[in-house]
């Protein structure tokens, strides 16, 4: 359960537990949190608690509800938050987390509806006994190669552009960036940078850095093949046309392909090296 | 009328890497253009029987039925399509399978799922809903979520509780407010779109949509979208990359050409002497 800390001049005053839906703040006596100060409205604000999330309000208070130094009118509390009324402040301390062995119970999907316990009807009719759970046969027809490659030409090129746009085999299809690497902003991304450099082409000389989860390279309808970020490393895949990507002078298989510091990618006609920046 | 050469289906289901046992259970008639995804819970072993009941009793059930009647004829009395009405009636008999068994059987006790299906026909879509699974549709450029969960946080966003980017810190994620076997009856959520060629459709347990950003999820299709069998695997992938803490099941349908539904014979004679 998440409970509040109040406190005056770094003064611990007092813990409360945040059991009830609606938990009132205040000067007036009534609250279930009273503040006997004149900066504090006689009804100044409310925490409501759904199940492990809280919410403050403001309830219209003359001087104001303050979390982490910002006036707000509702907030969503998060761990640690501090809200500030007058002289006062309560700290916010999110329940603990639920030991780590049931955490993943915890995230069990439940249903939650509010007429609970129920009388069971009187036992019914017998119930199919065991179904199995397997996915039944998901056929996949194969699409005709023209059809594909048309519905989907438009939004290929636009990811490659969005990505790094290596499509430089034709010029006319997509303007490369003009070397720019992208700011990486890599939230997981693993410490090394990954690069690829065009080897031949009207670009050869060009760096681009794999950002992106996902990065398209190649020719829609012609060849196209995906290079992967992944916690592991770096794969890449074959996507659609006759022919697979060539990695180090070797046509790759049908499944993902680890791709290792100077590997030698060639794909639509265009040779890209793969490596890592240091 | 074959629908096999028009849509393109491709289907997985992984457990994830924290749970030793799958309760989703996805399944699809790729002729009639029926497909189906359960996100089971409750119970030792208890979430996989319902959620592989709601598959099975919906899939041999609607293919019967689709094989005798025609999905985009409207019922004169009601106004409704019978695609809906053959949905909203398979849904009520699964639910009720799933409940009487849960009442009758003491180790399945408190069983449920969440469901999502989806049927095409006429160059539309029926897609039925009950909980937290979705529904998602990749159109040229645009990826967005069709279906709206039933769940505790949808309702508090609704509510202008939370906003979007605060329900992602939320810690009541795993709450839906609309689950089959539950109750003796259940109200599925109905609507019907329009398709077009081109169009991908993604059916996704809970496994995937927390795990995986929308955005993230839409990049993968934009990227692979050409190959929907390695598609399916990227989003299973990502979902596990990231943590995998659910099961993830994931069901791909892409629009390759109009299906208009067929004329009956009458209104081509008729067409004849027009």
């Amino acid at each position: 359960m998440a409970k509040l800390i109040l406190s005056m001049d770094g003064l611990v005053l007092k813990e409360i537990q945040l059991s009830k839906e609606r938990t009132t703040i205040g000067r007036k006596p009534h609250n279930d949190i009273q503040i006997d100060n004149l900066a504090v409205s006689g009804e100044h604000a409310v925490i409501v608690t759904i199940l492990a999330d809280s919410f403050l309000e403001d309830l219209g208070s003359t001087n104001g509800t303050f979390v982490n130094g910002k006036t707000v009118k509702k907030h969503f509390l998060q761990n640690n938050d501090v809200i500030e009324l007058g002289k006062y402040k309560l700290k916010y301390m999110a329940e603990a987390q639920p030991g780590a062995v049931k955490a993943a119970d915890f995230e069990k999907t439940m249903i939650l509806r509010p007429g609970a316990m129920r009388k069971p009807p009187a036992p019914a009719a017998p119930a199919p006994a065991h179904v199995e759970t397997a996915p039944a046969g998901a056929a996949a027809a194969t699409p005709p190669a023209d059809a594909a490659a048309r519905s989907h030409a438009a939004t290929q090129v636009g990811i490659t552009a969005a990505s790094v746009g290596v499509s430089a085999s034709t010029p006319a299809s997509v303007p490369t960036p003009t070397h720019a690497p992208s700011p990486a902003p890599a939230p997981a991304a693993p410490a090394r940078h990954a690069m690829l450099k065009l080897m031949s082409g009207g670009n050869a000389g060009k760096e681009l850095e794999l950002t992106k989860p996902l990065t398209t390279l190649g020719k829609p309808g012609v060849q196209v093949a995906v290079i992967t970020r992944r916690p592991q490393g770096f794969f890449i895949t074959h996507v659609e046309g006759a022919n697979k990507p060539i990695v180090n002078g070797k046509p790759i298989e049908q499944q993902a392909h680890a791709l290792n510091d100077h590997d030698v990618i060639e794909l639509a006609g265009v040779k890209v090296e793969f490596f890592f920046k240091r | 009328m074959d629908l096999s050469q028009a849509l393109e289906v491709a289907s997985h289901t992984d457990p994830g890497m924290v749970r030793s046992n799958n309760e989703d259970s996805i399944a699809s008639v790729p002729e009639h253009g029926l497909v189906v995804l359960a996100d089971g819970m409750g119970g030792y072993n208890a979430g996989e029987v319902a959620s592989g009941m709601a598959t099975t009793v919906l899939t041999t059930e609607l293919r019967q039925m689709l094989e005798e009647h025609a999905p985009h004829e409207v019922d004169p009395q009601s106004g409704q399509k019978a695609a809906a009405k053959m949905l909203q009636q398979q849904i009520a008999k699964a639910n009720s399978s799933i409940f009487q068994a849960a009442q009758s059987q003491p180790q399945y006790a408190g069983m449920g799922t969440t469901l999502v299906v989806a049927l095409f026909y006429d160059n539309k879509v029926m897609v039925a809903h009950i909980g937290d699974s979705r529904l998602y549709r990749m159109r040229g450029d645009e990826f967005s979520q069709v279906s709206k969960d039933h769940s505790l946080l949808q309702e508090q966003i609704d509510a202008g509780m939370l906003t979007k980017e605060q329900a992602k810190g939320s810690s009541n994620k795993n709450l839906v407010t609309r689950a089959m076997g539950i109750d003796p009856a259940v109200e599925p959520e109905i609507h019907e779109y329009d398709t077009q060629p081109g169009d991908i459709y993604l059916l996704c347990s809970d496994g995937l949509s927390d795990m995986v950003s929308d955005e993230d999820i839409g990049m993968a299709l934009q990227a692979l979208g050409a190959n929907l069998n390695l598609a399916v695997q990227q989003l299973v992938q990502m979902a596990n990359d990231n943590g995998g803490r659910d099961n993830v099941s994931v069901v791909l349908v892409k629009i390759l050409r109009d299906y208009p539904a067929g004329q009956g014979l009458a209104k081509k004679i008729f067409g004849w002497f027009r």
